[in-house]
């Protein structure tokens, strides 16, 4: 399936390995939570990159101690219209502190990229065949943004009025933990 | 013997809309294509249902009718409202004519 | 009332040029209706039975003459020259182009209006009590809240694709107008011991297939609180709200399905990893937006009035309509005017664009220009001096707006039905016309009293059936369209679901059924006692016995 980042058209350098399919003894998988859940100690044993893909009604908070394992989490969008991974994603970025790649893969809608973007994913799986610059050109949404998310951007209350106390520029997120850093590259791992 | 047509409403304005001769869309249920066997119904439905992927009308589906004293009017209430409009304004509905069947 | 800054009209002229370009997308094939239809949706564009219909916001029923100028303009030149005014304070064109839609959403956009979120699975209209800034019970202007919700909420990029649609309703006052018990958020503004005004947070309320009286899960809310739960109980709603069945999606269900005590424990502790932080509502922006909602410049009058107590000494036919249609301002000299748009006969909350452009010259002439639209359908014009309103009801008479029935049996609530719903299952309008037709001796209605009757043509309950004190529900039986009736409901402070009081009735019999559960009414009322008063003392048998007695 073709994968837009902000940046475009990117190679997958990823590949996903179904709970039937044997495992490569080496490369950087992604795997179900199922499969990590029974194999978690092979799986973090492995030398390359691990990622993991969770359903839509697999939260989060399941996978909390082990964040650090995984250098891609990707969020299933089962139809367009279940929204939960949304939910799933601000909470591995803000609560969590996920600094991997975060992926929305399945039904994903070109109108939806904008609001999967602000949730604090960045990757997308789009289907194929589809016009890649015409969907990443949605990727930015409408200019102005009423409420802060997960992302960068200043909100229209920011802006009008400064930052509320105790926060750094803009809208920064996590006010428990660290602020998100920027998405570490998967291209220094994956050779 | 069940007669049906295909209704459908029009992408670009909304207007309910029935199947006639000659892959057309007509306003008047009384112009419609009538099929009188579940072939023949399944055959129009077909049609319209490639109409639908060519951004001619949205959602079609096939109605039962009756054709009694030279009139097409739906077996269900609903869509006799929908053919000749609401009852609460008939000045915005079609006149009774729109059921005149019209033979092939 | 609000006015957009930069920010807010920036975004909406932005999304009616995304929206051009979706329809655009649409018709040229690049969309599948199915993709399609969610953002139609989000756009307040239905495909209804005879055309498309259009869902215009309008936030908290507060609108300016220059924006009802604006609805008239489009009902003329895009529909069939009227408009409908709906239980959420919003306004629905029946006959709308999808191919002219870009063209009236800009229209909208350039007097500050949008159809943003009216429909789909997002949070729409924040409504709120139309009487909101002027009525004498008043603790703070709800609007000031509903504003901010309505920002926050607006393209919320966690929370558009909820499990089902979300609707918020905020009161100000301890006497509700705004319904908050039946909606899925109902915030009620009050005081603390410590004399703070703050939320009583309720959730779960609703009406539908299963109505339920919203529960509180938060008994009093700092308002700098207000976005960070608001986000705390959405998040909760949207992960585990479900998503199998369309009909148990809405977060009644999940309340209900988990208990308030175990809901509220699961807000908390979303609430509490959030709260003080980047969602705290800043001071400035409450007062911002208080700004906006000043009191108009009142003029210092003195009350009584003397021209307005001699009309109503003089004439019993406005003295009516002022008993009815007329209710008390905060301000001295003042009072709030309520415009039935249910002329005897009538379709319930209609107007025609030549009404609209005359209330709008009636807002301006007789009040700030502002325009209110309640949840029963009405318009309110807020501010209107005393001195005034003999002048006033003798035009308002001229235009049909005047009938003196508000809060009477004839002031019905009905959705629009099977004459023109997708969803409906019976038609609602011909109900009440009929029933409006029947108790139409302004006498008997006035000695009937308070009585609010409610019809839906389907169990959606658009209509509000489930709140009325008589509520109407229209269902499909073996391809007939009948009538289930059920008592006892209520919408405001102390909120009820009506119960159904038997089998239901046909479309020929009705009528006479309502005649027959008032007349028991008034054969048993004790003194000074409403409807609502005397179900309430009696219960469904007596009605029952006399509704069923021929069987």
């Amino acid at each position: 399936m073709p994968l837009i980042r902000a940046t475009g058209l990117v190679d997958d350098p990823w590949l996903f390995v179904q709970d039937e399919e044997p495992l490569p003894e080496a490369g950087a998988v992604i795997v179900t939570l199922a499969r990590w859940q029974a194999n978690r100690d092979q799986l973090a044993a492995r030398p390359t990159p691990l990622g993991l893909r969770l359903k839509s009604d697999q939260p989060p908070s399941l996978i909390a101690g082990d964040i650090e394992r995984f250098d891609i989490i990707a969020l299933e969008f089962p139809k367009f219209t279940n929204g939960r991974a949304y939910s799933s994603a601000r909470l591995l970025r803000e609560r969590y502190g996920f600094r991997g790649e975060l992926r929305a893969v399945g039904n994903v809608l070109r109108d939806q990229l904008a609001f999967m973007r602000r949730c604090g994913f960045d990757s997308y799986e789009i289907p194929p065949q589809v016009d890649a610059a015409a969907w990443l050109s949605s990727l930015g949404g409408i200019s102005v943004v009423y409420q802060p998310a997960t992302d960068e951007r200043a909100s229209a209350l920011t802006l009008r009025h400064g930052a509320p106390e105790g926060q750094g520029r803009g809208d920064a997120r996590a006010h428990s933990r660290d602020p998100v850093a920027p998405t570490r590259s998967t291209t220094t791992r994956v050779g | 013997m069940a007669l049906q047509v295909v209704t459908a409403n029009r992408l670009g304005d909304g207007r309910v809309v029935f199947l006639a001769d000659g892959y057309r869309w007509v306003e008047e249920i009384g112009l419609a294509h009538v099929g009188d066997t579940d072939e023949a119904a399944k055959a129009l439905l077909a049609i319209a249902e490639k109409a639908a992927a060519d951004r001619i009308v949205v959602a079609p589906y096939l109605i039962g009718v009756s054709a009694e004293d030279d009139r097409i009017l739906p077996t269900r209430y609903r869509e006799v409202l929908r053919a000749l409009g609401p009852s609460s304004h008939p000045e915005f509905g079609r006149p009774p004519s729109a059921t005149a069947a019209v033979h092939r | 009332m609000y006015r957009y800054d930069n920010y807010d009209q920036t975004l909406v002229d932005e999304r009616v040029q995304q929206f051009r370009e979706q329809v655009q997308r649409r018709v040229a094939g690049e969309l599948s209706e199915d993709e399609f239809k969610p953002l139609r949706l989000m756009n307040g564009l239905y495909l209804q039975l005879h055309a498309y219909m259009l869902r215009i916001a309008v936030p908290y029923g507060t609108l300016s003459t220059v924006q009802l100028r604006k609805l008239a303009e489009i009902a003329r030149r895009y529909d069939k020259g009227y408009g409908h005014f709906t239980t959420r304070q919003n306004l629905q064109f029946n006959w709308i182009r999808l191919e002219d839609t870009p063209d009236i959403l800009a229209a909208l956009a350039s007097v500050e209006m949008h159809a943003i979120q009216t429909s789909g699975n997002c949070i729409r209209n924040v409504t709120a009590d139309h009487f909101a800034g002027v009525a004498g019970d008043e603790i703070e202007d709800p609007r000031i809240y509903c504003e901010i919700i309505r920002q926050w909420s607006t393209f919320h990029p966690e929370f558009s694709f909820l499990p089902r649609k979300f609707k918020i309703a905020v009161t100000g006052a301890p006497q509700d107008r705004a319904a908050v018990k039946v909606h899925d958020i109902g915030l009620r503004m009050h005081r603390n011991e410590a004399g703070e005004i703050g939320f009583e947070v309720l959730v779960g309320g609703g009406q539908g297939r299963t109505p339920v009286i919203a529960k509180t899960i938060r008994p009093f809310l700092p308002k700098r609180h207000l976005l960070s739960y608001l986000e705390a109980i959405l998040r909760i709603y949207n992960q585990l709200g479900r998503r199998d069945n369309l009909y148990k999606s809405r977060i009644k269900i999940l309340v209900d399905s988990v208990g308030i005590d175990r809901f509220t424990q699961l807000v908390e502790e979303e609430w509490q990893q959030i709260r003080d932080g980047y969602l705290d509502l800043p001071v400035a922006e409450i007062e911002r937006i208080r700004g906006f909602f000043a009191p108009p410049p009142y003029r210092t009058l003195d009350a009584p009035v003397p021209e307005y107590e001699g009309a109503l000494r003089r004439d019993v036919r406005f003295a009516r309509w002022v008993r009815t249609n007329v209710t008390p301002h905060k301000r001295p000299g003042y009072a709030i005017v309520t415009l039935s748009l249910k002329p005897t006969g009538g379709i319930p909350g209609d107007a025609t664009d030549a009404q609209m452009d005359a209330i709008a010259d009636l807002a301006d002439r007789y009040g700030f220009g502002e325009v209110r639209v309640s949840h029963e359908q009405n318009l309110v014009l807020p501010d209107v001096a005393q001195a005034d309103l003999y002048e006033l009801w003798k035009l308002l008479e001229t235009l049909e707006l005047a009938t003196p029935n508000v809060g009477l049996a004839g002031d019905i609530i009905a959705c629009p039905g099977l004459d023109y719903c997708a969803l409906a299952n019976a038609r609602s309008i011909p109900v009440a016309q009929q029933i409006s037709k029947h108790f139409s001796d302004l006498t008997k209605l006035l000695d009937i009293g308070e009585l609010k009757i409610k019809i839906s043509g389907c169990i959606n309950a658009c209509g509000h059936h489930h709140v009325g004190h008589i509520g109407i529900l229209g269902v499909d039986k073996h391809g007939s369209e009948f009538y289930q009736i059920t008592l006892g409901g209520s919408a405001d402070e102390n909120a009820s679901i009506g119960e159904i009081v038997g089998p239901s009735f046909g479309a020929t019999e009705v009528v006479d059924a309502v005649e027959t559960i008032i007349d028991t009414y008034l054969h048993v009322r004790a003194d000074g006692e409403r409807f609502l008063d005397t179900y309430r003392r009696i219960g469904l048998k007596p009605f029952k016995e006399k509704l069923y007695a021929a069987h």
